[in-house]
């Protein structure tokens, strides 16, 4: 209850792992760590699906469907009859995305 | 996707403000610009407008390879956006630090932002290693990027396509010095966090986007329901652009917009406590009063919670999705029950029936 973050779309299949260590490198909430033989899915739940594990990891042992946790995005695609899921509306696309509020944060 | 027609910066006569990188075809190299370490006064007020949403799209860098001190075929190169606060972050951590920095096309977009997006990517990665002929300018072929810029970046695809290792430096730019030392990160250079000061910084921009429609709304309020009515409006706002951010790690909960509920419903007592103990007006009028601000206030500073969740650092699409579907439903019914107890209560006493 009150928690909608304890599902997402993470999957690791760690009989392809080849333990490269780039996971942990790339992830910023250390859902991955490093192991001894493989990669260690250690924090699922802290997955915030941006999709660096997944597309940095030479062998595909990981997939998630990545894209923007931004409900101003969501429900402005919504609003405009565009898929919730396409991500037309995030910040970070050409002048002039439907998205009004920037994450100024990073480097 | 390569050279003559990928380049995204706006080449169009009119619409760019600074004068555009772009190329008309392959063969032409653009020079090495010049980059110091020193932030400027300038800069810094650059900085405060960006923070403020000030000209939004126009806190653009000229994209392309600029020198740092005194750099040579073997100094270390690194990447960032076309984004002042991301270009001068990093310059000013690289203080007396001689190397290139390749600055991509980002529209004017932060890394992590941009790299969500795809345009701080593989190709605009790979086509601004092309275009600055960056072989040729040092021996090696290693190129430094900022973490965040991991999601839209695919290393064995870059090493595939122009020859170059990405090496991942750390999240924040200010760990750079630490980070050089060895190359290697420590799991805290590895981590984002939300600390007070980073959200501290988000308010000015959450507050001008509110702005207008909160003008609106508490005008309307004030000559339907009187200056109260129009103050709980402006409070509700409040709550969901400052106190939000402010309390965000102390609110109760995980969600968002159970947060906002719960924040709206503190900034929502005092209004309902005013309107019970009104002594002047009929009962029932007081009574839809209290009514009303606990109905239409919680949902308001929860649906601007809830659009906060773009600003945070940790939420998932698949979460914010489920939020939106359980929570929006929830701020539509009680935000409308408030308004139509307000119109079936108010009514009569606008018509002048008491």
């Amino acid at each position: 209850m009150f928690d909608s973050y304890r599902v997402n779309t993470l999957r690791y299949y760690p009989d392809r792992c080849i333990n490269c260590g780039m996971c942990s490198r790339v992830c910023p909430h250390g859902v991955f760590v490093p192991g001894s033989e493989t990669a260690v899915l250690a924090a699922p739940v802290s997955c915030m699906e941006c999709g660096a594990c997944a597309l940095n990891c030479p062998v595909q042992a990981i997939s998630v469907q990545s894209g923007v946790g931004c409900a101003w995005a969501m429900i402005s695609a919504a609003i405009r009859g565009k898929d919730m899921d396409s991500g037309e509306c995030s910040c970070g696309g050409e002048p002039g995305s439907c998205c009004g509020t920037a994450l100024e944060k990073p480097e | 996707m390569d050279s003559t027609q990928s380049c995204g910066c706006s080449c169009t006569p009119g619409s760019g403000s600074l004068p555009c990188g772009c190329t008309q075809g392959k063969k032409e190299t653009p020079g090495i610009s010049t980059a110091t370490s020193t932030i400027t006064l300038a800069n810094r007020f650059d900085h405060f407008l960006a923070r403020w949403g000030v000209n939004r799209m126009g806190h653009t860098v000229r994209p392309g390879l600029y020198r740092l001190g005194n750099p040579d075929a073997g100094s270390p190169v690194f990447a960032s956006a076309n984004y002042t606060l991301s270009f001068d972050a990093l310059r000013s951590a690289l203080a007396g630090v001689d190397a290139y920095i390749l600055v991509l096309n980002t529209n004017g977009i932060n890394v992590w932002c941009a790299a969500g997006k795809g345009t701080f990517g593989t190709a605009e990665l790979v086509r601004s290693i092309e275009w600055s002929d960056l072989a040729h300018v040092v021996r090696h072929r290693t190129i430094i990027l900022p973490q965040l810029g991991a999601p839209g970046v695919s290393w064995p695809e870059v090493m595939r396509r122009s020859g170059f290792r990405v090496e991942y430096g750390p999240v924040r730019a200010s760990d750079l010095p630490g980070y050089l030392k060895n190359h290697t990160a420590t799991p805290e250079m590895r981590s984002v966090r939300f600390p007070f000061a980073d959200r501290l910084v988000l308010i000015p921009v959450e507050l001008v986007h509110a702005a207008l429609p909160t003008a609106a709304g508490a005008l309307i309020l004030f000559f339907l329901a009187g200056p109260l009515a129009a103050l709980a409006a402006v409070m509700a706002v409040l709550a969901g652009t400052v106190a939000f951010p402010l309390l965000f790690p102390l609110l109760p909960t995980r969600d968002f917009s159970s947060k906002g509920l719960i924040l709206g419903t503190i900034a929502a007592l005092p209004f309902a406590g005013a309107f019970a103990s009104n002594t002047t007006g009929p009962v029932w009028m007081n009574a839809a009063g209290t009514g009303m601000a606990l109905l239409i206030m919680p949902p308001v500073t929860a649906y601007l919670a809830l659009n906060f969740t773009g600003c945070s650092t940790s939420t998932s699409r698949t979460g914010v999705k489920n939020e939106i579907f359980r929570y929006v439903p929830v701020m539509a019914v009680m935000a409308a029950s408030g308004v139509l107890l307000g119109i079936l209560l108010g009514l009569p006493g606008w018509l002048g029936v008491f």
